[in-house]
């Protein structure tokens, strides 16, 4: 539907079009009930990156502060691409796993209650 | 002059307003008024719009000019006896920066939006009332930077707040707000920043930062709230005014404006996030909580407005049960939220006091024990033992709101609320149904948002480490954000104060 602006034809350019992040792409990744992290990150990673990278360096980096982390059972967590459950083969790409531009991966860790057992 | 000559109130209101005008005779009026009709709202007759103050230029003047002597006289007493030692504690001014960057700026962008709204209306009343809002606007804009620029000269992070606001990633949530309103329509922008804003939610910006001026020994705002107030109390009558021409004036308007009151209400209450927080955490000396706050100006008076209004077939905005559910969570999370990213903030937080969070506690019963005390309780243990945290990853932002994505589903508290939606091959994500359907009714106008966070990885803010990116906001870094009790605010504040810092 054609915005109603104070311009005829305001329409404008897709900013964050995956073509403008010098080829990364933007992945979105949340610790589901951890909210010591009160939001979910936003990450540039290269799309052919192994799975497993996740693993290695980008969460630790960004979650590893969390007392549960260190505790985190990699083969027992689930996951969630936008929404839907899926099982990553480690060493496929972001892109083989089917993690596209702006997608939103989740980890469940479900033994973890988080600090205090509240969710944080 | 004799006396019996002088015009009556209502005369000279004609002649000196509604007189003014003339009928134009050798151009079209849609050559005249061009932004009138594309927003799909119909006018009958402009002669309707009834102005309850009937105010006229002269009288304008000399009011303003009196409420302004004033002011000024009491901010030059202020700075005189170094009013900034008078506040409750350090930590108050912080809720003056977010005003400075966050409001202020905002101020002026509704100077330019009235009077491009009193250039596009064609009926005179409605010109003059915008024209004077513009004004108005204006000299806020002017005398909250005067009122300010005192605490300036003792504080950190009030040196820059016009750049900021145009750059730095929390500030984009006003600016986005008030872009999107100003580049709608002469009428859906009345809507959304006379009406929705300035009357349904104005209280709950207004009551939290000049009450708790008041109540923190900040005599320099509180006057400043003085002398806009009567202003405001005009801005407020304009937007209901407004709102009941147009339904008056042709049913097929009705259910426009009811989608407009939809969208507004729910960015205006997105928008007041940060005033959730200001109020729970960033006053020292506490006014009311959030939760008492929404109840009394939005459940109670809001509800009474709605109900009024239901006789034009105007029904309560969507989704306002949602913030209904949300009363007891927000401040708590927006809170939590700063504090993640203070590193990259230009103002302070810090862990509330224990008298504090048992406030906190007795306010928000059936939430602040269970799902917030514990977390901040940690951080502060954290912070004692020198690890004090910040959340090294930057955040996902809401399309709409461009607020990190910080909100709960309101049946499940420890879980993030996520919203997707696809558009020309596209994910968007949203917080909330409110922002979703904002964005899914006019996407296009959507998909261009400057999110900051992707804005900072496309490399146009700076450079790509967080210094680059905080030197691109002209913050100066260790001074302007970073914990409360280990900023040069805190140390200067113990100094003036003859205290001792206490061992962290």
């Amino acid at each position: 539907m054609a915005v109603k602006a104070i311009r005829e034809t305001y329409s404008g350019p897709v900013l964050d079009a995956e073509a403008n992040f010098h080829g990364n792409r933007i992945v979105y990744i949340g610790w589901d009930r951890h909210l010591m992290y009160a939001t979910p990150g936003a990450l540039p990673l290269p799309p052919a990156m192994p799975f497993a990278k996740l693993l290695e360096d980008v969460l630790p980096q960004a979650y590893g502060l969390h007392p549960d982390f260190p505790k985190i059972q990699w083969d027992k967590v689930q996951w969630l691409l936008d929404g839907e459950a899926f099982e990553p083969a480690m060493q496929a790409s972001l892109a083989e796993n089917g993690i596209g531009h702006k997608s939103v991966v989740r980890f469940v860790t479900p033994e973890l209650t988080g600090i205090a057992g509240c969710g944080i | 002059m004799a006396a019996g000559k002088r015009l009556g109130i209502k005369e000279k209101y004609n002649w000196m307003t509604k007189d003014l005008t003339w009928d134009f005779s050798y151009r079209k009026p849609s050559e005249i008024y061009p932004l009138l009709e594309f927003e799909g709202i119909k006018i009958e007759d402009w002669s309707k719009w009834e102005d309850p103050f009937r105010l006229t230029m002269d009288a304008y003047w000399k009011y303003q000019g009196e409420k302004e002597r004033k002011l000024y006289a009491v901010i030059d007493a202020f700075a005189q006896n170094n009013g900034h030692l008078g506040i409750t504690d350090a930590r108050y001014v912080n809720a003056v920066k977010l005003f400075m960057t966050g409001v202020s700026p905002l101020e002026y962008a509704a100077h330019r939006g009235f009077a491009m709204a009193g250039r596009a209306f064609a009926g005179v009343g409605a010109q003059v009332s915008c024209q004077m809002q513009s004004i108005d606007e204006l000299r806020h804009a002017q005398t909250q930077i005067h009122t300010i620029s005192h605490y300036n000269k003792y504080f950190n992070g009030l040196h820059d707040p016009f750049h900021m606001h145009d750059r730095v990633w929390y500030l984009s949530v006003p600016k986005s707000y008030f872009d999107d309103a100003v580049s709608a329509g002469p009428f859906e922008f009345v809507t959304a920043i006379s009406f929705s804003f300035e009357y349904v939610l104005t209280n709950l910006l207004f009551m939290p930062f000049m009450s708790g001026a008041a109540y923190n020994g900040d005599m320099a705002t509180v006057t400043f709230g003085f002398s806009a107030q009567s202003d405001e109390s005009r801005h407020m009558t304009l937007g209901l005014e407004v709102v009941k021409f147009m339904l008056e004036q042709h049913p097929d308007n009705v259910p426009i404006v009811q989608r407009w009151i939809d969208k507004w209400f729910w960015r205006g209450y997105r928008l007041l996030s940060l005033v959730a927080a200001m109020m729970d955490y960033m006053l020292p000396k506490r006014v009311m909580s959030w939760k008492e706050g929404w109840e009394m100006y939005f459940e109670h008076n809001g509800a009474a407005l709605f109900k009024d209004l239901s006789r034009y077939g105007i029904r309560m905005p969507k989704h306002w049960e949602v913030t209904v559910a949300e009363k007891e969570h927000l401040s708590h999370e927006v809170w939590a939220t700063l504090y993640n990213f203070t590193h990259a903030a230009d103002f302070h937080t810090w862990i509330p006091e224990k008298e504090e969070l048992d406030w906190l506690s007795e306010k928000y019963p059936n939430t602040f024990d269970r799902y917030y005390r514990p977390r901040f309780e940690y951080w502060r243990e954290q912070q004692k033992a020198g690890r004090r945290f910040y959340n090294p990853t930057l955040p996902q932002l809401c399309q709409t709101c461009q607020i990190p994505m910080l909100f709960v589903e309101t049946s499940d508290p420890t879980l993030i609320a996520y919203r997707t939606s696809q558009y020309q091959g596209n994910k968007y994500h949203f917080c909330s149904d409110g922002c979703k359907d904002v964005f899914d009714h006019e996407p296009e106008k959507y998909v261009q948002a400057w999110l900051p966070p992707h804005q900072i990885y496309q490399g146009n803010c700076g450079g790509a480490t967080i210094p680059d990116v905080l030197g691109y906001y002209h913050f100066n870094v260790g001074r302007d954000n970073g914990e409360y009790l280990d900023s040069e605010d805190h140390t200067n504040w113990l100094r003036w104060k003859g205290q001792v810092k206490a061992a962290a």
